[in-house]
């Protein structure tokens, strides 16, 4: 891809990543092992995919620096390698901050609704079976 | 109550912008707030001082949307919109995208998929041409660096102990 007009250091690097990126299942695996460590069987589950799969698209994520593995031989867990993803998208963290305010707003605004929801359910069942 | 996923945002080949964001509620919840101008009005306000004095959804496909923002201070407004090109309630809208004062159209797709009460938002902006796609991203790197400082001013006050100024 073209980083025509960004000073992007180590544009080769940048390329492979933005490949890396460039996938809706990999970008689904980082947005999970954002919320913390993952084995390769959690990261799975949410997929229609075989764990073959899965590790497939963890090696192009794990070459492009975006995730490593840890030691254990068991469980091998993947953490995001989340300064190798702020420096990819460097560029693009400002667009993210002014994105992320709004969402913030929309987080709050979808707890209340839930709770709505909650107390709409009761409403039309009085009494619960427990 | 569990925490969000991490909002990741990545620029694809020339002309594509993606968003990709989980939240902890169904996606039909998600869905309403994306499409119902009461629950728009009460998130999508973007930085500090913009409120709605225009937000007009006509969900049907070929229906428009409009949506005007104001800031007083500023004495501002910013106006956006587009046509609905594609509905499928509660998983995929695509719409097309127009701010007034910006040549060029882009097409935004919104793709939500929920699994075990949370939902994951992919959003795809395809725009008209690759300066027009760097160009949304300066603009919201512009406003999201304002609204960084403004809110560093905020902390910077709550944290200064009354009476400590010199």
């Amino acid at each position: 891809m073209k980083l025509s007009g960004y000073a992007a250091g180590g544009s080769d690097l940048l390329d492979t990543t933005f490949a890396a990126l460039a996938d809706p299942t990999r970008r689904a695996i980082l947005a999970r092992l954002a919320q913390g460590e993952a084995s390769v069987t959690e990261l799975a589950e949410p997929f229609a995919m075989s764990q073959p799969a899965i590790s497939k698209h963890l090696k192009v994520l794990e070459n492009a620096g975006l995730v490593s593995r840890g030691r254990d031989a068991q469980k091998r867990p993947c953490r995001l390698e989340a300064q190798r993803l702020a420096q990819a998208t460097e560029w693009l963290e400002h667009y993210r901050t002014f994105w992320e305010a709004q969402f913030e707003r929309l987080d709050g605004l979808l707890e209340e609704m839930k709770a709505d929801d909650k107390a709409r359910t009761k409403r039309k069942r009085p009494a619960p079976k427990r | 109550m569990t925490k969000s996923g991490a909002l990741t945002v990545t620029a694809q080949g020339d002309r594509h912008i993606v968003m990709t964001r989980s939240f902890n509620a169904p996606r039909r919840l998600v869905w309403d707030a994306y499409t119902k101008p009461e629950l728009l009005k009460r998130w999508l306000l973007g930085p500090d001082g913009w409120y709605f004095i225009t937000c007009d959804v006509d969900l049907r496909v070929g229906g428009k949307y409009r949506f005007v923002w104001k800031n007083d201070e500023k004495n501002a407004t910013l106006g956006m919109g587009g046509e609905y090109r594609e509905i499928a309630a509660p998983g995929r809208l695509v719409s097309t995208e127009k701010f007034d004062d910006f040549p060029g159209e882009a097409i935004n797709m919104m793709e939500l998929a929920e699994h075990n009460g949370v939902t994951t938002l992919i959003v795809t902006v395809l725009s008209p041409s690759p300066e027009a796609r760097d160009g949304i991203l300066r603009s919201g790197m512009e406003k999201g660096v304002t609204r960084s400082y403004e809110r560093l001013d905020d902390v910077l006050a709550a944290m200064a102990p009354a009476g400590s100024v010199a």
